[in-house]
């Protein structure tokens, strides 16, 4: 090829990869633009306080604002034990080359990819008919207790979800310890669970951390899992026991999208209920960025 | 060699004196030492036992597809997967009405569906996030680069049921305004609502395959007179191959299984069509839709699960795969040799 | 300095150590004495298995994968290998100094006293007691009196190091290991650190692996040298130093290779 065509040619395929790059950032853009024009007006303190009225046509969004929030909680408390310490078992405790270690991270790299609405049916499957049904007959319930969906089964569900997203946060915390943390603590005659709890743990906290905003960035925007254990259309009250039923912000989002009979009149709740959840996960993905940087920028000068 | 006998008469070594028992305390901390690293090690079969679970238990849901004689008739594999007479005097065909007075339970049409939008999101997904990850690792300056990757993440970072409500309220719209669909909603719009969820996807993992091809690849290339596009495009594509089809792959396996976009945006009506206009009804969003007004424990709910059954192990295949392919970019680059 | 006087007791003694990374040689046979009281260097080419041989003396070698070892090490006459001996235990009494020096990202008195936090004193004047003294002892406290509270990550290079040597003379190990202490320091503080290994000789038995021979020539009383994993001469450091008994040794010392 001649000089001249293969910079033309090059530099229009350049330019081709750079338009993808553009496209990609306008779809979020026009995203944003579109939710914040139709639901920045909507949103006032009023909004996030009530509860829906007028058949979900008016009113505001707190007990689905209430139960998101209680739902990722429990689904925090549940997955970052398990998550933490089977982060802890791979790049601590496992032999290298161990067959155990692999076969957890093939599982749990397989996790990840399991669709959500799969989880759903497996949290109705195995905690709702399973585990609650046998815990109704072992605690002697006559009538449904455990055995119904409910926001405990939902965000174990939910726990189940995001265990893969602190199992790779952590793990790559726990990397980020120095090794001569590790063997300072040891010939210092420290036992290994000392070390780990003294010196690895502290560590690795900030990415432990960053791992665990992930997980509920993650947990409180999806909606498919919890469709069959445990969110409600519409509840008056908020969820008193761990076998309620809740509202939840993309819950909501859903029923307003498709099963208003009134589009027109519910597009401003519906507006302002998005940009809501949307501000809740980018407020949540913003931290965890922030707090990986800053640790990044430490690891970096430090030493 | 060495006179190890001077070395040891030098040195004046002594005998070794007898051993006294290990003490209490070292005892009870040893003991302590290895409950704790069971306890660890039991905790980390969750990962493990979690992904057993959901296959076991959602099989076990749909066994009575199997088991019940009921079930068997009513939903049958031949009725799921072969065309049925629908009504007499017509053709056989493949139809899933599975609440009627003779359920119809045939996949096929899910099937089509799940395909259609997830071929039209594939069609879309794929070059936007490979030549959006191509730009981002090869050309983009290094702040825009920076500025790039966070905007991609935050993309990511957008809940389904939000894109699926954009899909829904917003480019619906816009598409039959410019294509005139006779329905508004169809597959066109949903793989394209799916589109948005699966480009982050294909971006990060295809550029994390491209930034592990080593610096001197494209040194050597550029020495040798290559452009930079001819060097990406000779020479770091290739090298980054399996990566980029473990991300299509990744990105295949996310669109298939994801539900809420296509359930807000698709339509749901289980059409048999080759037309990308017409509404389809996918696999995700029909147990999503139909879950809520099922009998638990008939056919119709065992179906439900058995459509589980059949995403757990689709996706399960993908992501093997997958993690098999970026090993293997992994693996070649660290070796060096192509 | 005529031979060691008659027999001073060795404190630790390896008896023909193998060991092997995989089915790497590391260390082939060495049987080698610590006396007590004494600072016993070890030195050779980089890779000669002087570290590792320092590292099995408190089995930190147990750490690294696919390491395994024959022979065995004694510590005051018993295996250091034995089942009826703990590695926490050992590692309390044959402490350790790295290369490089490696604080906690805790404050300076929390790193002094680590060692005693996880040995289970919880006594908080037993503690400020204990760190001062080792402080002291590491001739960092009047340097640091003043600000026990702030990062360790804040001190200097040879402070660090220091601090690093108060650390381990915090737990009252009886023997002090150090793997090039003063490699990555400047001439002031690789000064200050001979001085401090001068004082410390008096209650604590030393093993220090240095590339240095000026630094094992001033500071030791016996030196080991150690060739491609085996020992190949060892006796008083005034001897190996000024009339060896090896070719290679000599070769060594006066700088023909290494």
């Amino acid at each position: 090829m001649k000089h001249a065509t293969r910079r033309v040619v090059g530099l229009s395929l350049v330019s081709l990869t750079g338009l993808a790059a553009f496209v990609i950032v306008a779809m979020l853009a026009l995203i944003l633009l579109d939710v914040v024009k139709g639901g920045a007006s909507h949103i006032s303190w009023k909004f996030l306080t009530e509860s829906p009225t007028d058949g979900m046509m008016g009113g505001g969004i707190f007990p689905a604002l209430f139960g998101t929030a209680a739902l990722t909680l429990l689904m925090t408390l549940a997955v970052m034990p398990v998550g933490v310490l089977t982060a802890v078992y791979l790049h601590e405790y496992a032999p290298p080359d161990g067959k155990l270690a692999r076969a957890v991270r093939v599982a749990v790299a397989n996790l990840a990819g399991v669709p959500s609405i799969v989880f759903g049916l497996f949290g109705l499957g195995f905690f709702i008919l399973f585990v609650g049904k046998g815990l109704d007959r072992a605690l002697g319930y006559e009538e449904l207790h455990w055995a119904q969906p409910g926001i405990l089964w939902a965000s174990l569900t939910l726990a189940v979800l995001t265990l893969p997203v602190v199992i790779v946060s952590t793990e790559e915390a726990l990397r980020a310890v120095p090794l001569d943390h590790r063997t300072a603590s040891l010939a210092l005659g420290a036992t290994q669970s000392q070390t780990l709890a003294r010196v690895v743990l502290p560590g690795a906290l900030p990415g432990i951390l960053t791992g665990a905003v992930l997980a509920i960035s993650r947990g409180a925007g999806e909606v498919a899992p919890i469709l069959f254990t445990g969110a409600a259309y519409f509840l008056p009250d908020l969820p008193s026991s761990l076998n309620s039923q809740f509202m939840h912000l993309g819950y909501h989002t859903y029923v307003l999208a498709t099963q208003s009979p009134d589009v027109e009149a519910t597009r401003p709740l519906l507006y302002a209920t998005v940009m809501v959840l949307l501000l809740l996960t980018f407020a949540l993905n913003l931290v965890a960025v922030l707090i990986r940087t800053r640790t990044r920028r430490k690891a970096a000068s430090g030493h | 060699m060495l006179d190890r006998q001077a070395v040891m008469q030098e040195q004046d070594l002594a005998p070794p004196v007898a051993l006294p028992m290990l003490s209490p305390e070292a005892r009870r901390r040893q003991l302590k030492e290895k409950l704790i690293a069971w306890t660890i090690t039991a905790v980390a079969f969750t990962g493990i036992a979690a992904l057993v679970l959901i296959l076991v238990f959602v099989a076990k849901e749909a066994l009575s597809l199997v088991t019940d004689t009921a079930a068997r008739e009513e939903a049958s594999f031949s009725k799921m997967f072969l065309p049925q007479l629908v009504r007499k005097g017509k053709p056989l065909a493949y139809v899933w009405q599975p609440v009627s007075g003779v359920p119809k339970v045939s996949m096929i049409p899910l099937f089509i569906g799940t395909l259609k939008t997830t071929a039209v999101s594939m069609l879309v997904a794929v070059p936007l996030g490979i030549f959006g990850a191509l730009f981002a690792a090869e050309f983009a300056p290094r702040r825009l680069r920076e500025v790039l990757k966070p905007t991609i993440e935050l993309l990511a970072g957008i809940p389904s049921v939000v894109l699926g409500f954009f899909a829904l309220m917003v480019m619906a719209s816009f598409l039959q305004e410019t294509f005139g669909f006779t329905s508004r909603l169809n597959a066109v719009v949903a793989g394209l609502g799916l589109a948005l969820a699966i480009v982050p996807v294909i971006f990060t993992v295809t550029e994390d395959a491209l930034t592990a091809v080593p610096r001197s690849y494209r040194e050597a290339s550029l020495a040798l007179g290559a452009t930079p596009w001819e060097t990406a495009w000779k020479v770091v594509l290739p090298a980054a191959a399996p990566g980029i089809l473990a991300a299509c792959v990744l990105g295949f396996g996310r669109a298939i299984g994801e539900t809420m976009i296509v359930l807000m945006a698709s339509g749901n009506a289980a059409i048999t069509s080759a037309n990308l206009g017409d509404s389809v009804r996918s696999l995700s969003a029909t147990i999503a839709a139909e879950m809520g007004e099922v009998v638990v424990g008939s056919p119709h709910y065992a179906l439900l699960f058995f459509i589980g059954v059949e995403l757990f192990l689709f996706t399960f295949v993908l992501n093997m795969l997958a993690g098999i392919w970026t090993k293997k970019v992994i693996q070649r680059l660290k070796g060096g040799a192509g | 300095m005529p031979p060691t006087p008659a027999t001073p007791r060795n404190k630790m003694e390896s008896r023909d150590l193998t060991l092997r990374y995989g089915s790497k040689v590391a260390i082939k046979q060495v049987s080698l004495a610590i006396p007590e009281h004494k600072v016993t260097a070890l030195i050779g080419p980089s890779g000669c298995g002087k570290s590792t041989f320092l590292r099995s003396l408190n089995r930190m070698n147990d750490l690294i994968a696919g390491a395994n070892h024959e022979g065995t090490v004694f510590l005051d006459g018993r295996s250091i290998h034995d089942r009826t001996l703990d590695v926490v235990d050992l590692r309390r009494r044959v402490g350790m100094v790295f290369q490089k020096s490696n604080p906690f990202p805790k404050s300076i008195f929390e790193n002094v006293a680590y060692g005693l936090r996880v040995g289970g004193l919880k006594d908080k004047a037993k503690l400020a007691a204990r760190v001062e003294k080792s402080l002291r002892g590491a001739a960092l406290w009047d340097e640091v009196k003043d600000r026990l509270d702030e990062s360790a990550l804040g001190l200097s290079g040879g402070q660090q190091q220091r601090l690093c040597i108060a650390r381990a003379l915090a737990v009252e190990p009886e023997v002090l290991l150090m793997d090039e202490p003063a490699s990555a320091l400047d001439p002031i503080a690789t000064a200050k650190i001979e001085e401090l290994i001068h004082e410390l000789k008096a209650t604590y038995t030393i093993a220090i692996v240095t590339h240095n021979m000026q630094q094992a020539a001033r500071v030791s009383d016996r030196t080991a040298f150690f060739y491609m994993g085996e020992l190949v001469e060892c006796g008083p450091t005034e001897r190996i130093f000024t009339n060896p008994q090896e070719k290679r040794t000599e070769d060594y010392v006066t700088g023909k290779f290494g």
